[in-house]
């Protein structure tokens, strides 16, 4: 039997398919990686290069670091940095939590007014931030949480995304082994941290990647929360940078290659959860 | 088996619903009232009726928002249902650097929004690259103001949400083009069918799940577009990149007219909702 290809085989040969796939996808590669290329290379031009020389200059002639210093000596790069990254971290693990243990009963016990929290759970996945932030903002002024870091945390501590994600997940376990855990005599929440979360654990780490960048790259929230910039997180500080610069495009370039150093290197670790992931969920489901 | 005690589910759900309650559904019902008053953060709110759906009705300011939302949902959903889906048929094969080629791919959703705009701000500068590339290759014969002409202002931020969002419904895509079992395609191999009817007749009936999930989408996140908007715009120049979303941003918190704002919140949620069932069902039909 013949070979198949794809079913937008357009060339019979497959070195010809391999051949105008490899061109087309070196075509969007040059649309994504060009415009981030294009910002490295002006971050990295002195004072004395033309910027918007032409033809454009790719490669900088003196590649220096020293928009980079004048970012983090003007402005609390480091620190934006450090609230992102604590921001990020308090709302993917209060996420992780929360989420895991309301998807328990929802995954595996009866009770009376289940179907309710079914339903609100999906109204809370319905309703835009947008409508939600005046009276989360009204809220969070009255709790004194303008200005923390609990304020930022606030509209991520819980997902309802979360908790859907991680019933299934639990569904996707036999309950054999539970049932096993409950003849020894074992109490539901030892059987949820002994049992339920290390068999789940690869769910758990894709949910706390999604949440992690939805958190990291919030602008809409911090934004309208936080005048203080000892609270900034690196969106906010970027687009300050941007807009206290507006002429310097060589620091503006500095600092959002800066804040985009750790997302890459988080990325760069992570990205089999984004890609083969959500392939996988497919596949099952 | 040992029952568990009734009282058991509830403790496990309390952390997540009070929470959600007090983050999503508490507010959710306090905005539905919030926009039947004139409420200010200053002073008490006051009951208004439906005082603030009556102006939405007569203000230009909201009906331009409008417009421009349903223009920016109107042209960003299409090319985000239909650029993916090729993409994703390129990605789907097992060639050398696949994994890397999707990731970069990928590279645009996780960046952040407010860098994403920067970057493209940059690059839309009256002498910036893509104005060279654009004249040095006889496209234009004058530097496009992609930002700066009241005609250019909107499309040109709708450039930069496809630009994020391609790699994100790529990846749907290509889940969807996964999961479709390869005996369908041998079968029709060996009865003669041509390729492009197996593309016709398997591959896209099958992706038809996959397309409504990047119809809601994809229409959800035009409608709720902000980050572009406020980074390289400001809703400018005169309104004309003035969006829904934006326009309630600054009627609460620059205007500081929550009630209003309210009522513009009430209105996205309609529409987010609508358009949702609408794909939904318009999906299902076909």
């Amino acid at each position: 039997m013949k070979t198949r290809t794809s079913p937008l085989r357009i060339f019979a040969s497959p070195w010809a398919d391999a051949a105008w796939r490899y061109a087309a996808l070196l075509l969007m590669m040059a649309v994504t990686v060009g415009p981030f290329l294009w910002l490295l290379s002006t971050s990295l031009k002195g004072p004395g290069e033309n910027l918007f020389a032409m033809p454009p200059v790719w490669l900088p002639a003196e590649p220096t670091l020293d928009n980079f210093v004048r970012v983090v000596e003007t402005q609390p790069f480091f620190r934006y940095l450090a609230n992102s990254a604590l921001v990020a971290a308090i709302s993917v693990v209060l996420n992780l939590l929360l989420a895991s243990l309301a998807a328990y009963p929802l995954a595996r016990m009866a009770f009376p007014g289940r179907q309710a929290v079914f339903v609100l759970l999906l109204a809370s996945m319905m309703v835009p931030f947008q409508l939600l932030m005046i009276p989360v903002y009204e809220l969070a002024i009255t709790l004194g949480l303008a200005n923390s870091y609990l304020g930022l945390v606030l509209p991520h501590a819980c997902t309802a995304f979360g908790v859907f994600f991680m019933r299934q997940a639990f569904q996707n376990i036999p309950r054999a082994v539970e049932e096993a855990a409950i003849m020894e005599g074992i109490g539901r929440l030892a059987i949820w941290w002994h049992v339920l979360l290390p068999l789940t654990k690869p769910s758990l780490a894709a949910l706390a990647v999604f949440s992690f960048i939805a958190c990291w790259g919030d602008f809409l929230w911090p934004l309208i929360l936080i005048d203080e910039p000892a609270y900034f997180t690196l969106p906010l500080g970027v687009n300050r940078l941007a807009a206290s610069f507006s002429l310097d495009w060589r620091l503006v370039a500095a600092g959002t290659v800066f804040s985009m150093i750790p997302i890459l290197i988080f990325f760069g670790f992570t990205q089999r959860f984004f890609i083969e992931g959500a392939v996988k969920g497919a596949v099952k489901g | 088996m040992r029952p568990h005690s009734p009282i058991l589910p509830y403790l496990f759900l309390l952390p997540a619903a009070a929470t959600l309650g007090l983050v999503v559904i508490y507010p959710a019902l306090k905005a539905f009232g919030l926009s039947l008053t004139d409420f200010n953060m200053i002073r008490e709110a006051r009951w208004v009726g439906f005082d603030n759906y009556a102006r939405l009705w007569s203000d230009p300011f909201f009906w331009n928002a409008l417009k421009n939302s349903a223009l920016y949902v109107a042209v960003v959903v299409p090319v985000l249902v239909v650029a993916p889906l090729f993409l994703a048929v390129l990605v789907n094969r097992a060639l050398p650097g696949i994994t890397f080629i999707r990731a970069v791919l990928y590279l645009p959703v996780v960046t952040s929004l407010v860098v994403s705009a920067l970057l493209w701000k940059w690059l839309y500068e009256e002498r910036g690259l893509l104005n060279h590339f654009l004249l040095a290759t006889g496209i234009t014969d004058q530097p496009v103001a992609f930002l700066t002409d009241p005609a250019n202002a909107l499309f040109s931020v709708m450039a930069v949400t496809i630009w994020s969002g391609l790699g994100y419904y790529m990846v749907i895509y290509l889940a969807g083009l996964q999961s479709i079992p390869r005996s369908l395609y041998e079968a029709a191999d060996v009865d003669g069918v041509s390729a492009w009817k197996q593309t016709l007749h398997i591959t896209l009936p099958l992706l038809k799940p996959s397309a409504a999930v990047v119809t809601v989408m994809s229409s959800i996140a035009a409608m709720k577009v902000f980050e572009e908007v406020y980074v390289m715009t400001q809703g400018g120049p005169l309104d004309a990149s003035k969006t829904l979303v934006f326009h309630l941003y600054q009627s609460a918190f620059e205007d500081f007219e929550m009630g209003y704002a309210s009522a513009v919140g009430v209105v996205l949620f309609f529409l987010t909702l609508a358009l949702s069932l609408v794909n939904l069902r318009w999906l299902r039909a076909r």
